[in-house]
């Protein structure tokens, strides 16, 4: 485990506007930035030396680029400085498509950034204003296109179906639309009500209806078929990639237990069966490390039967699935198996249980059959 | 000893017996007007939601009458449901007198009829007291006319009282003083003590509830249960107020608790009778009858490790529920358990409330059976109460099952409803008698069997509660029996079969099979529900999968929340049977034990 390269996540928790369905914790309050910019460096030098390497690094949010791109550089400048990160580090930033200017772009590559993740959502306007974001499909064309001419060798586009409203044909010519740009990644996400956010005091009121569960089931089935079909790799529940080696390298640590060091409010840190969290609000975060304090708010060391738990709930929702000698030899487990594999959901090959589509569906129950 | 008073309150249900109780002690003071609440003596959550009583309490008034005699008047409650006719005959053994409480606006139901035999039976004072007379509806002459007429007792000098607002509660108190006789025996002669009731502490060991009848026990006494001549030295002695009070002696005549460090459960039997182990009394005390099973059912632990804790539950239960009759079981589909004999479906249900609530036990009941005669062509007769025992079809030469006469008592207009209730439960050979204006009692001859299966329920529903019914056994009558079995997933469930008439027997599969489908969730396979008479598939029912259960995101952020949500679940599926793949959750066992008609 010490000798796996880590994961480095760095949240940025800004927004200029908070999208409808959106619970990722972010505040619109700019002037926040600087101050949370010079925690953040804090907290990097907190952590030196507690982490080998790191083989890729992502920027998320919120929204990065409300950041300017000098800080955005000298931040990559910063870690670098305090972290050993690979030569060959993939090093992904999350940026909305109207942010994306050629000058941007530029700024990006030249600071070192390798992938740019684009949040698309989605190339319909109807659906793009359901959702609240503050950009067109042409917004989202541009970009895809503005990026790849400042250089960016990976791009990943993040759409949402299962939209109220949104019908299969329209969800159809989306993915149609993103499939002919080309990106190396997806990520198909189906909107989902979080607790708290606009979205669901509209549905909770009746104003808004989601779609039953049978329509999900075709959006999901629709997707994977057609992505499939243009030589996508399925690789995840929502990430498709267009390679085996264009899997999102930092995404799969989360996924596989490999160690992640999270930097920022409410990120998320894991090493050895250590999982820690920091402080949600920014003003908190800046607050402790002004004072010199850890950011950290709680944390938990997983028990050996909570990391089983936890490889089975992360193992079922990839492709590559679980390695068969992971289970026990009870006869509960081999019955689980045969039984999970007479239904279509699982298939063994290769000393390994994989989830077929159709099990990734139902990836959240398959755990229970082995605890 | 002329001081003392021992009597019981029976009553139909909801008549006001245990309001009446709560006001008699509250008016000698036992407790005062701040902390009063009703019904007292209803100590169990389950009485109080039920509004019935279980469990007999007792509680010693110490009264003190206007010549400034002080009494000490013992009450012993007594359960108000047709399944707890033994809990009545143990309480009444031990009274001198009982109040018959008849509701002023309801009059005399089928069940005052039942409890005031019974206490004719112990040859006890009985007084009737007219209830509930501040109510609009209260028809006081016509119920004393009742009285005369259903009950052949003299209503002149029938009690009126209204135990809700106190009105007539000094009459009562005065008609116990000189109505009822002071006990009868001698202190000094040999010790008969009967025990009627007990209760386990898990430090002080078993509290035996006994009546005196003759002679005196004092702590320190070596003492002697009769039945088994187990030895005990006694640690001490008090009545009951609202808590245990230590006395000096019980001497005869006298209500209270005896505490003999009596860890072993089972030495403890109710209806047997302590007596000195040096002096012993030449023979026990008579009187008590032994409960009579009805109804069959087997109890297992949802968790199969939880069978040991189960089984030292039942034991300490027994002890409190001598009715309860039960033997070690054991079934392929739910490991180890017990079968058990009830007095009645409602006492089946209120065994497994408490075993839940009380002793904590996650408990799983099979569906309820009475038990069937089978006579064998090779001239064998066997008596079968569980459906696992059922002879090889091709073996039977005839079959028998027990019959009971019902008697109904109701307002005439639910006449119609009524009938077609029993004829649809086979009920045969109706009888009808108008006892009063208005009223109709209606008798039929009914098995058993059809009765256990909540047939109480839906007379309540289709009389909209104003029938009244009780039923007597009457004997064996021939049979054409089938055994059904449930299979899920081709995988027999054999605590779900049962052993039915034939024509029942595709309706009753196809009930359970829907009642399944309906109380178990989707699952990640599908389910095929079958009922079955031998390899004949006559009921069937499909549960589909769920298709989609699965989150769209999981990053760094979520696999602690998502952890914590399936050991949440996995906890939630305690309550879970597996057989083969499917989940069966414990609530899909007991909605089988219920029909959803209409």
């Amino acid at each position: 485990m010490a000798h796996q390269n880590a994961g480095l996540y760095i949240h940025v928790p800004f927004c200029t506007a908070k999208c409808c369905y959106c619970d990722f914790y972010s505040v619109s309050d700019l002037t926040l930035c600087d101050p949370w910019f010079d925690a953040l460096c804090r907290e990097i030098a907190l952590y030196r030396g507690q982490f080998s390497t790191f083989d890729t690094v992502y920027i998320g949010g919120g929204t990065p680029t409300v950041l300017k791109p000098e800080r955005l550089d000298a931040m990559l400048q910063i870690v670098s400085r305090h972290f050993t990160i690979q030569s060959d580090a993939e090093i992904t930033i999350e940026a909305n498509p109207q942010d994306i200017t050629v000058e941007m772009a530029h700024q990006l590559v030249a600071a070192g950034y390798t992938r740019l993740s684009l949040g698309i959502q989605s190339f319909d306007d109807t659906v793009l204003a359901f959702l609240t974001r503050r950009h067109t499909a042409r917004d989202g064309v541009k970009a895809v296109y503005t990026a790849r001419e400042a250089g960016f060798k990976t791009i990943s586009i993040d759409l949402v179906y299962a939209v109220p409203g949104q019908t299969r044909a329209q969800w159809h010519k989306t993915l149609v639309q993103a499939i002919a740009l080309a990106p190396e990644h997806l990520s198909c996400y189906q909107l989902t009500v979080k607790d708290k956010t606009p979205l669901q005091q509209r549905v909770v009121s009746g104003a808004v209806v989601m779609p039953d569960a049978e329509m999900e089931e075709l959006f999901f089935m629709d997707t994977v078929s057609l992505l499939a079909s243009s030589g996508y790799h399925h690789y995840e529940v929502s990430n498709f990639a267009r390679t085996a080696e264009l899997v999102s390298r930092h995404n799969q640590k989360y996924w596989l237990h490999a160690p992640y060091l999270g930097l920022g409010p409410a990120a998320h840190s894991f090493q050895d069966a250590m999982r820690w969290w920091n402080v949600t609000s920014v003003k908190a975060y800046i607050e402790r490390l002004q004072n010199g304090d850890s950011a950290v708010a709680g944390g938990e060391k997983l028990t050996h039967e909570q990391l089983r738990a936890e490889r089975l709930m992360l193992g079922f929702r990839t492709r590559c699935g679980i390695e068969h000698s992971f289970f026990d030899r009870s006869q509960k487990s081999h019955a689980a198996i045969r039984h999970l594999a007479a239904a279509g959901l699982v298939r063994v090959r290769n000393g390994r249980v994989l989830p077929t589509t159709r099990g990734m569906l139902v990836a959240d129950s398959m755990p229970h059959l082995f605890l | 000893m002329q001081q003392i008073r021992n009597f019981s309150i029976i009553a139909h249900i909801d008549h006001g017996k245990s309001t009446l109780a709560d006001r008699l002690i509250q008016r000698v003071g036992l407790i005062d007007e701040r902390q009063f609440h009703d019904q007292l003596l209803d100590t169990m959550d389950i009485e109080r939601e039920r509004g019935i009583t279980i469990k007999s309490q007792t509680v010693a008034l110490p009264y003190r009458a206007d010549d400034g005699t002080e009494y000490e008047l013992n009450l012993i409650d007594t359960p108000g449901h047709v399944d707890f006719s033994y809990e009545v005959s143990r309480a009444l053994a031990s009274c001198e007198g009982v109040l018959l409480l008849v509701d002023a606006a309801q009059g005399v139901e089928a069940q005052t009829l039942g409890n005031l035999y019974a206490a004719m039976e112990h040859n006890l004072e009985i007084i009737p007291v007219i209830n509930k007379i501040d109510l609009p509806s209260a028809d006081i002459d016509r119920v004393r006319e009742e009285i005369e007429v259903e009950l052949g007792l003299d209503a002149e000098h029938a009690l009126l009282c209204s135990a809700k607002t106190g009105a007539g509660i000094d009459e009562v108190f005065k008609a116990i003083i000189e109505r009822i006789p002071p006990p009868t025996g001698t202190p000094d002669k040999p010790l008969t003590a009967l025990i009627f009731d007990a209760q386990y502490d898990q430090f002080r060991g078993t509290i035996v509830s006994c009546r005196v009848f003759d002679g005196t026990v004092r702590p320190g006494d070596t003492i002697r249960f009769m039945s088994n001549g187990a030895v005990y030295r006694v640690e001490e002695v008090g009545v009951f107020r609202l808590r245990l009070e230590k006395r000096q002696e019980l001497s005869a005549g006298e209500v209270g608790y005896i505490i003999a460090g009596i860890k072993n459960i089972s030495d403890t039997r109710v209806g047997d009778t302590i007596t000195h182990h040096e002096h012993p009394a030449p023979e026990p005390l008579r009187g008590f009858k032994e409960p009579k099973p009805m109804v069959f059912s087997s109890i297992y632990p949802i968790a199969s490790d939880d069978y040991q804790s189960l089984a030292e539950a039942m034991e300490k239960y027994k002890l409190n529920d001598a009715a309860l009759v039960y033997q070690k079981d054991s079934s392929a589909a739910l490991g180890q358990g017990f079968r058990c004999g009830f007095l009645g479906l409602l006492h089946l249900e209120i065994v497994q409330e408490r075993l839940e609530r009380e002793y904590n036990q996650s408990i799983i009941m099979t569906a309820p059976s009475v038990q069937y005669k089978f006579f064998l062509k090779n001239g064998q007769e066997l008596s079968v109460d569980n459906p696992h025992y059922y002879p090889d079809p091709g073996s039977i030469q005839r079959a028998e099952e027990p019959y009971v006469k019902i008697s109904i008592i109701i307002p005439e207009r639910y006449m119609g409803a009524v009938m077609k209730l029993c004829v649809d439960r086979r009920g045969v050979n109706p009888h009808f008698h108008y006892p009063s204006p208005g009223r109709i009692e209606v008798n039929f001859d009914m098995p058993l069997a059809e009765i256990i299966y909540d047939f109480y329920d839906r007379l309540k529903s289709v009389t909209q509660g104003y029938g009244s019914f009780d039923y007597d056994f009457i004997g064996y009558r021939e049979s054409d029996l089938v055994k059904v079995d449930i299979l899920v997933n081709h995988e027999k469930v054999d605590a779900l079969s049962l052993i039915v008439h034939r024509d029942n027997a595709r309706q009753r599969a196809l009930q359970i099979c829907e009642r399944l489908k309906e109380e178990i969730p989707r699952q990640l396979f599908k389910i095929i529900i079958q009922g079955a008479i031998g390899g004949t598939i006559i009921a069937r029912s499909t549960i589909n999968p769920y298709r989609k259960d699965v989150t769209a995101k999981c990053y760094g952020g979520d696999i602690t929340r998502k952890r914590k949500l399936l050991e949440k679940q996995k906890e939630g599926k305690k309550r879970m049977k597996m057989i083969g793949a499917v989940e069966i959750p414990q609530r899909a066992f007991i909605a089988v034990l219920k029909s959803k008609e209409d």
